[in-house]
């Protein structure tokens, strides 16, 4: 047999075994880690608040910005566990806070100490994961949807706050606080949607 | 057989033609939130010139005029949009509107240069008027985070484009065309004045 009927003959035989293609993963869903890695990506109130914060400590140097780095996924990942034990749901009324708050701290470029980025921080994940949490195990995903999510927390962190850190002579530092501002009039509105 | 052809034809002209629209995109839920929040600032004329002058104004003043009225403008302007929101009044909302126009065009006609603490407070206090007719007109059963995102964003690239053109400012034909463009802008605030009045 001629070594190209074999491979026509191999072609053939891979054509009719494919199974049926999937142009978007909506039906055959992402798995539980990357469903928590959408859920992340797919939330304003989360991201932001999460990129707020990293500029936050990026714009005070490398050292808040390491800290925040990991402190901020771990107390997500803390209260995200206890949040999906306990099926707690958190108020998405109190959502325009932390992008008030964060915002108008990178708008007025506040000159935090070390302690108090790290509370801040802190108390962002804890709030936070503990709304996730409870979305989490309520959606199906549970804990490793948390687990996606804190996944993608720690690199929006990362790469925000690089960022920031890198970025922060001239210009950018001004480009950095105009974004604050905008973040901060997004919460005050946010918080008129919510009393509306 | 002809006539076969010209009936089949005549039907497919016919099913062409009573077909419905198709949408790519189903603009509804987040994603018409922040297109729509996006795409309402651009939407008034007024508006646009405003914020196209609040940017003028900025690069004739200079640092740090330049970027602390693009700071100030965003959350003034939610204040006021926060209020309108809230359902708490606020009297000659239109007149404000076209006031910010004439005063700010005026501004960068004449080159105008108060302190800075004056150019804030001037560029807030119109920023609140701005805010108040935005907040309320702002559509319900939209997703309110990104609508909000959207139209803050929105104003802030006109501002940006603003200062873009106020770019010119550092050559003598531009300081002429930018005071001649400040002229255009107070010429339509009170047209607006006219029309909001009348």
């Amino acid at each position: 047999m001629k070594p190209y009927r074999v491979i026509a003959a191999a072609a053939f035989c891979l054509v009719l075994c494919p199974l049926p293609g999937h142009a978007h993963l909506v039906e055959t869903g992402l798995g539980p880690v990357y469903d928590g890695i959408a859920h992340f990506a797919l939330t304003p109130e989360g991201l932001i608040a999460t990129l707020a914060l990293a500029v936050l400590a990026g714009l005070r140097g490398n050292d808040q910005a390491r800290r925040v780095i990991f402190v901020l996924p771990l107390a997500w990942l803390l209260a995200g566990l206890l949040g999906a034990a306990a099926r707690i749901a958190v108020p998405e009324s109190l959502s325009w806070l932390p992008l008030l708050l964060l915002g108008g701290l990178v708008a007025a470029d506040v000159r935090l100490p070390a302690a108090a980025t790290t509370v801040i921080a802190a108390a962002l994940g804890l709030f936070l994961g503990l709304a996730n949490g409870g979305a989490m195990a309520q959606a199906g995903p549970g804990v490793h949807g948390v687990i996606g999510i804190v996944g993608a927390v720690f690199v929006v962190t990362t790469l925000g706050a690089a960022c920031a850190a890198a970025w922060q002579s001239g210009w950018r530092r001004i480009a950095w606080r105009v974004a604050g501002s905008w973040i901060a009039a997004s919460g005050l509105l946010l918080l008129g949607w919510s009393l509306r | 057989m002809r006539m076969r052809w010209a009936y089949r034809c005549a039907l497919a002209a016919l099913l062409g033609g009573l077909s419905s629209s198709a949408f790519a995109h189903v603009q509804s839920g987040p994603a018409a939130g922040l297109l729509t929040g996006f795409l309402h600032p651009i939407s008034g004329l007024d508006h646009v010139l405003a914020m196209v002058a609040v940017g003028l104004w900025g690069a004739q003043l200079g640092a740090p005029a330049i970027w602390l009225l693009p700071v100030t403008f965003p959350v003034v302007m939610a204040v006021g949009g926060f209020l309108a929101l809230l359902g708490v009044p606020l009297p000659g909302v239109e007149v404000g509107i076209a006031a910010s126009a004439i005063l700010l065009g005026v501004a960068v006609m004449t080159e105008r240069r108060p302190p800075l603490y004056v150019c804030a407070a001037l560029v807030g206090f119109f920023a609140i008027f701005h805010g108040h007719a935005h907040g309320a007109e702002l559509p319900r059963g939209e997703s309110g985070l990104l609508y909000s995102l959207g139209f803050v964003v929105a104003t802030g690239c006109l501002h940006a484009i603003g200062i873009a053109i106020g770019a010119i400012h550092r050559w003598p034909a531009g300081r002429i065309a930018l005071r001649i463009a400040g002229g255009g802008v107070g010429l339509a605030g009170l047209f607006f004045l006219w029309r909001a009045i009348g």
